[in-house]
């Protein structure tokens, strides 16, 4: 593959440049496992202090909408796998479209979670703008629902930037690949895969607990 | 072999500073910016001071006394301490000290600037349209029901200023990791190196974990909602938590680079190795993990279980001990070695003297029994400004004046340098030792007024004060001049091995005409270093 742009002056060759591109993205993802680690422990403190609030807000989520939508992010992820793989001058119409096909499967991951969210403002079950809920539970299923919104929505923002890179990426690469777009999808794909892997532990602690035992 | 360019003389437009993606001109950027955050902090300090120099409040009213401490505390944290080495020396340095030719990440580098400077003048905005009176540590229910006051704002100045952070942090741990010069292992780093390492990890690690817990603050408080609040299930103390699992390891963020640049400091003039090369770097990496476990020592009085103060306890004071090591090191190295006062190495014995009172008052202060009496007090206050002040800020001075014929080409004047170190380190112990024993009397902090019996002490305070702001006002003189009428540097004039002093004053715009290779140990003071020219 060619490489149009010459090697910036601090790296000694491609390789390296690309290499220290990756290790780049890893230690961006070691800060946001820590970001959402915060987040999931606040979590965690308050379900153990109100685990029936955390059960009954639980039973009051949409799990169709939740298990379809990890469905999208899964498949949209072995997409930018795939596209990944077979990433080459010869085969980059694929490349493209593959690239297309998981930012659409993102951008249906977005809506769908609006319609979530939609149901829930419908139900009352937004704090701080509309929440009605009567009933000892109230307190916990409170909480259950802060954290709801917040984490769906920084990760709902995670996925908006992941789309943009998708779509930036597969409109550069499309004329001509070079290493360099390879190395930069690579990046990319890496982050997408954590923000997919984020979802799979927020879906687990949004729509389960509630479901598990009864 | 020297080229007449060097990277202050490439270019002279406006342009080609706020675009630069050269670490060496970013640095400076930095360098213009905390200055002028550091006086707005030493303002808000000093009208602290005047206040506190009577027991009546005269000059301002309570609320506004809330205010100044709270800007003082929050600019000084978060917008001088926390960039100061890492963002000015560290980005000058860091390359030319592994030979490389930028950092790896330069677009990313000047972005970082960018950010800090939004929420700079964020913060600021918050200040200047009111201010805020929470404290630094915005706890809550104050900052989300009670405060009437700018909270959301200062707070979203310093999230954003996080991101700043996390992307130094980010850059620097990469940049060591893959680019350094062929030969110098990791065993060949510099010890400053190995000290920035550990910061860039606690910067990667920890910001985010502020950056969630301001989010959480500002949506309980712009919503209503109770995610610290009692009354609606909530638990103040988890923010606390959180609050502290950042601050905590930050505090070493705000010394462990001044600790890297003791290192280069002490060996350079005394002319000797560093005494245990290993054990001090692997120190600065287990002061980084150890750092993580110790946050509830700031909560011994918030109604924890004894279980947990007693393991918190506990752990205050293992991380204590690689503080010590260093220490032990840095005297050892001192010993038989040929010493040389230059300013520079004043500022290294200060820091050494200074950091010692803070470190081990900070064992007072980790003993459950005693931490009841001296919390919230003045001795709290002494305990950290010696560190913060007395360690980092004398620490940040000494680097900036070893590097300073490297950074500018220039050299100042020896006289004044010293003059200024001495003054510092007498106007320090003179502002801060009397607050040791005003806090072991009792007075808390955080009030404007109090009891008549305490004013000698405060007096005294006040008095150090106005010695250290003079003291701190001088290198903006003799450095000022130097900047532009000093007399040329040459490549390296304190003749020390290290890679940045291989190449010319000030550096060209790559660092490096040609691709140093590396065959000794850091420090070879005795012999002459190599730095065999090889083609890339
Ligand atoms: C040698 C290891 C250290 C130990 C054992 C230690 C211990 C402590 C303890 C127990 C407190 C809480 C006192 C209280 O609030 O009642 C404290 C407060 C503090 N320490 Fe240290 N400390 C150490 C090093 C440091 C360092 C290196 C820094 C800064 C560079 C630092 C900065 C602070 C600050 C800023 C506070 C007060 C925070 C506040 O309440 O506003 N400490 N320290
Ligand atoms: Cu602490």
């Amino acid at each position: 593959m060619p490489d149009s742009s010459a090697v910036a002056p601090q790296y000694a060759s491609i390789p390296h440049r690309d290499h220290t591109a990756e290790l780049g993205m890893w230690v961006f993802i070691a800060t946001e496992v820590l970001l959402f680690g915060g987040l999931i422990l606040a979590y965690f403190v308050y379900r153990h202090a109100f685990p029936q609030g955390f059960a009954e807000g639980s039973r009051h989520t949409e799990i169709v909408i939740g298990t379809a939508n990890t469905a999208v992010l899964l498949t949209s992820s072995f997409l930018v796998a795939w596209a990944i793989e077979i990433f080459s001058p010869a085969t980059i119409r694929i490349v493209t479209w593959l690239l297309i096909g998981a930012a659409c499967l993102g951008l249906l991951f977005i809506v769908l979670k609006g319609i979530e969210y939609s149901k829930e403002y419908d139900e009352h079950l937004v704090p701080g703008i509309d929440f009605l809920f009567a009933g000892p539970l109230a307190n916990g299923v409170q909480l259950f629902f802060i954290f709801y919104f917040i984490a769906t929505a920084i990760h709902a923002l995670h996925m908006l930037i992941g789309i943009c890179l998708l779509i930036t990426l597969a409109t550069l690469c499309r004329k001509a690949p070079t290493t360099r777009h390879h190395a930069a999808l690579h990046s990319a794909a890496l982050y997408w895969h954590f923000v997919d892997v984020a979802w799979i532990f927020l879906f687990a602690l949004i729509y389960l607990p509630g479901r598990s035992a009864s | 072999m020297m080229s007449d360019t060097n990277y202050l003389t490439t270019d002279f437009t406006l342009r080609s500073w706020f675009l630069t993606t050269d670490h060496k001109r970013i640095a400076i950027l930095y360098f213009a910016s905390l200055i002028v955050f550091f006086f707005i902090g030493g303002a808000a300090a000093t009208l602290i001071r005047i206040e506190l120099a009577t027991p009546q409040a005269d000059l301002v009213s309570s609320d506004v006394y809330n205010r100044l401490f709270t800007m003082h505390g929050i600019i000084m944290v978060w917008f001088f301490l926390i960039p100061s080495i890492p963002n000015t020396l560290g980005n000058f340095i860091v390359p030319l000290m592994i030979g490389a030719r930028d950092l790896a990440f330069p677009r990313l580098n000047l972005m970082s600037w960018y950010i800090f400077m939004l929420g700079g003048c964020t913060t600021l905005f918050a200040i200047f349209a009111g201010g805020v009176d929470t404290g630094w540590t915005f706890y809550t229910p104050f900052s989300t029901l009670y405060s009437n006051s700018y909270v959301i704002v200062a707070a979203a100045g310093v999230f954003i200023a996080g991101f700043s952070s996390i992307l130094t942090g980010l850059n620097f741990i990469v940049t060591i990791h893959r680019l350094r010069a062929p030969g110098l292992t990791w065993y060949r780093l510099p010890l400053f190196l190995w000290s920035l390492y550990a910061t860039s990890v606690i910067l990667v690690l920890a910001t985010p974990v502020l950056a969630i817990t301001l989010l959480l603050m500002a949506t309980e408080r712009f919503f209503g909602v109770g995610i610290f609040d009692p009354r609606i299930g909530g638990d103040p103390l988890l923010f606390q938590h959180l609050f502290w699992f950042y601050s905590h390891p930050a505090v070493y963020i705000m010394i462990l680079p001044g600790m890297g640049v003791i290192n280069e400091l002490i060996s350079c003039f005394s002319r000797k190795q560093v005494f245990g090369y290993k054990f001090v770097a692997w120190c600065s990496l287990a002061i980084a993990a150890v750092g993580f476990l110790v946050w509830g020592h700031h909560m011994f009085v918030s109604g924890q279980s004894l279980v947990a103060s007693l393991v918190f306890s506990f752990m205050s004071f293992i991380v204590a001990v690689p503080s010590a090591i260093k220490v032990f090191n840095w005297t050892a190295t001192l010993h038989k070695g040929s010493i040389h006062f230059d300013a520079p190495m004043l500022y290294a014995l200060g820091f050494i003297g200074l950091f010692t009172v803070g470190g081990l008052t900070g064992l007072f202060l980790a003993c459950l029994a005693y931490d009841v009496h001296a919390t919230d007090t003045y001795f709290v206050v002494a305990h950290f400004h010696y560190i913060m002040v007395g360690g980092m800020v004398t620490a940040y001075f000494g680097g900036l004046h070893y590097w300073w014929p490297k950074i500018t080409g220039r050299l100042y004047s020896e006289y004044w340098a010293r003059t200024a170190a001495v003054l510092i380190f007498f106007g320090f112990n003179l502002t801060f030792f009397p607050q040791f024993i005003l806090g072991a009397e009792g007075m808390p902090r955080r009030y404007h007024v109090y009891p008549p019996e305490f004013q000698v002490w405060n007096v005294l305070s006040s008095g150090g004060a106005t010695i250290l702001a003079v003291a701190y006002l001088m290198p903006l003189f003799y450095l000022g001049y130097s900047a532009f009428f000093g007399k040329r540097a040459p490549a390296n004039p304190w003749d020390a091995p290290g890679l940045e002093w291989q190449t010319s004053s000030p550096p060209p715009e790559h660092n490096f005409t040609t691709q140093p290779v590396v065959t000794r140990d850091p420090y070879q003071y005795n012999e002459a270093f190599q730095a065999e020219p090889q083609n890339a």
